[in-house]
């Protein structure tokens, strides 16, 4: 008796939550399903009345299209550069700290300081550092639009201005100053697991180190970095997903254009895509796309668990 | 003897003293790296500020000043107006405060559900909620999009808010917490006749108090920082959000944008945050930390 009242009870306090969760997750995921699997499905056209087939074709589509391609090139070359950049700096910065007691605290305060801010707008400063010396669509009569300082240091030390973001700039400086901006970005929050990974570890180890006369980089490699294994993996799994979703720091630094003006979405990455293909009322291939994100995501994430399970030894 | 005895200690002496200057030099070195950082992560901070300070015609001085001769406190003015920043803040605020609280209310109301009551398929049905932590954001966007569009809530509050209520994290994170108080204070309210709620009211949620601040903070900022959605379904000038309207108030298109005046608004957007950082630094370094560690 007491029992199936308290089971009543439990799904009334589960209501809210359930209800929510029906209508903004689990009809999303069968009709994400739905969608992606009708050869070409649009919102607007199911309304007007029309029927739509069941196959692969958007999956086809989405793959054979450039402009997938495209995000899917952008969006990998991200990940692949900005992760093990920003994991190895937090991890030598975390070793760093973790060595020192003098100015510890407000160091790791200032470390901490770039994940509460707000990416568009922060984005915004790094767009303004990069900015060139000179006009910003290369047409005559244009004034001087403004001064970049990351240029003004270059051309202090005697080297040439590089076009980073605006009119006529190239792919490569466009991806270098993501990478710089999304490094930037990430650092605080590797670094604030990272360290508190560190400072769990048993000192003791480090003892018998000592005791048995190891070097400073075998003991960096034989002790801390397999002890750490858990926390790396983890930052290197979220860093992972987070590249995979890139969107709004893009935004923050190019705008929605996505691009520099002269070949807008140029930039632009696999959340881009799907949010294209949304505004566009394709939902078949934004869905076909969502799919291929989520898939790609898992495949990560699983790699990468199986990879710290055989690295990581207790 | 004696000699060869003293050769050794003057030997040990030479290594100790080397040891000793090699570990001074190796702490230099690592304030010097952590120094080097610092003034790089601070930089687009003190960059900011000091643009947003500058006349238009001294922030594009070919030789730029590291702190503005005349210091122009007019940027500021001229960025809450040229952004409509206070309509935005009161949006903002608006949005953040509302779904803070019923997001609140519903996740405590979860996690105690899946802390303290038995009910059937309770671990699978939690197993299945955490597995859909897994699934892109954007996945659901699609649909939702369709969703709130026949709902008829495009341009409205409600878009906002309601979609986001439930989060799976939250309700992960307060039930680990809710697990930690022991079962006994549970049966002895139970034999003192109090009801549940009031239990929950008097006993756990006081004593999850530090989870339910991280909560309330990420929730907070999350509100302040979110884009993609607010610019699909409420971009319209009453019911804009400020990082929507910040983007917007500064388009490149625009062309000659008046960077000073665009690094106040950036800063203005800014200065919350960091209020919420300096004083609450704590919480939402612990609601982070904890996000993975405990899994």
């Amino acid at each position: 008796m007491v029992e199936s009242k308290q089971q009543w009870k439990a799904w009334v306090y589960l209501l809210p939550c359930l209800v929510l969760l029906a209508i903004f997750t689990v009809w999303p995921i069968i009709n994400t399903v739905r969608m992606a699997f009708l050869d070409g499905y649009s919102g607007l056209k199911e309304a007007g009345g029309e029927t739509f087939s069941i196959g692969v074709a958007n999956f086809v589509k989405v793959i054979q299209y450039k402009r997938f391609l495209q995000c899917l090139k952008t969006t990998m070359l991200l990940c692949l550069i900005t992760v093990p950049v920003s994991t190895f700096l937090a991890l030598l910065i975390s070793v760093a700290l973790n060595s020192i007691k003098f100015l510890q605290k407000p160091l790791q305060t200032i470390f901490f300081l770039p994940y509460v801010t707000n990416s568009i707008a922060i984005g915004m400063v790094f767009a303004a550092m990069f900015n060139i010396v000179g006009s910003f669509y290369g047409t005559e009569n244009e004034i001087v639009v403004t001064a970049g300082i990351v240029n003004n240091v270059i051309e202090f030390f005697g080297g040439t201005r590089v076009n980073w973001i605006n009119y006529g700039s190239t792919y490569f400086a466009n991806m270098t100053v993501m990478v710089i901006y999304i490094v930037w970005n990430a650092l605080p929050f590797k670094i604030l697991i990272l360290l508190s990974g560190l400072q769990s570890i048993n000192k003791q180890y480090y003892e018998a180190a000592k005791v048995d006369g190891s070097s400073k980089s075998r003991i960096f490699w034989r002790i801390t970095v397999p002890l750490l294994g858990p926390m790396l993996a983890y930052v290197i799994i979220t860093g992972f997903i987070g590249g995979f979703k890139e969107y709004t720091s893009i935004v923050g630094i190019f705008g929605a254009s996505m691009g520099p003006a002269h070949d807008a979405k140029r930039l632009n990455t696999m959340v881009g895509f799907i949010y294209d293909a949304l505004a566009t009322n394709q939902q078949g291939r934004a869905s076909a796309a969502a799919i291929i994100l989520f898939g790609i995501i898992l495949v990560v994430t699983l790699i990468n668990l199986r990879v710290s399970n055989k690295k990581v030894h207790y | 003897m004696a000699e060869i005895k003293t050769m050794q200690e003057k030997d040990m002496n030479d290594v100790t003293s080397r040891q000793r200057v090699a570990k001074i030099i190796g702490k230099i070195l690592i304030y010097l790296f952590l120094a080097v950082m610092a003034v790089i992560v601070l930089f687009p901070f003190y960059w900011m500020i000091n643009s947003s300070l500058k006349s238009l015609d001294e922030y594009r001085l070919s030789m730029p000043t590291f702190w503005p001769r005349h210091i122009l406190w007019t940027n500021y003015r001229d960025a809450f107006t040229t952004a409509q920043l206070g309509r935005l803040f009161l949006n903002t605020l608006y949005v953040g405060v509302v779904s803070t609280l019923l997001s609140l209310v519903i996740t405590v109301l979860s996690a105690f559900a899946f802390a303290r009551l038995e009910f059937k398929g309770k671990n699978v049905l939690f197993a299945g909620l955490l597995a859909t932590m897994m699934i892109p954001g954007e996945l659901f966007t699609i649909t939702n999009y369709a969703t709130v569009t026949t709902f008829g809530w495009i341009n409205t509050y409600t878009v906002l808010i309601v979609p986001f209520l439930v989060s799976i994290f939250y309700i992960y994170l307060l039930r680990q917490n809710f697990l930690q108080i022991p079962d006994e204070l549970y049966l002895a309210a139970k034999v003192d006749g109090t009801s549940d709620l009031k239990y929950l009211w008097t006993v756990m949620i006081p004593l999850s108090l530090p989870t339910l601040i991280s909560i309330t903070i990420l929730k907070m900022m999350g509100a302040w920082n979110s884009y993609i959605w607010p610019q699909l379904v409420a971009n319209d000038e009453a019911h804009r959000l400020i990082t929507n309207g910040l983007r917007n108030a500064f388009k490149e298109a625009s062309g000659d944008i008046n960077y000073p005046v665009q690094m106040a608004a950036v800063a203005l957007v800014s200065a919350p945050l960091f209020l919420v950082f300096v004083f609450l630094r704590k919480y939402i370094m612990k609601g982070v930390s904890r996000s993975g560690i405990k899994g």
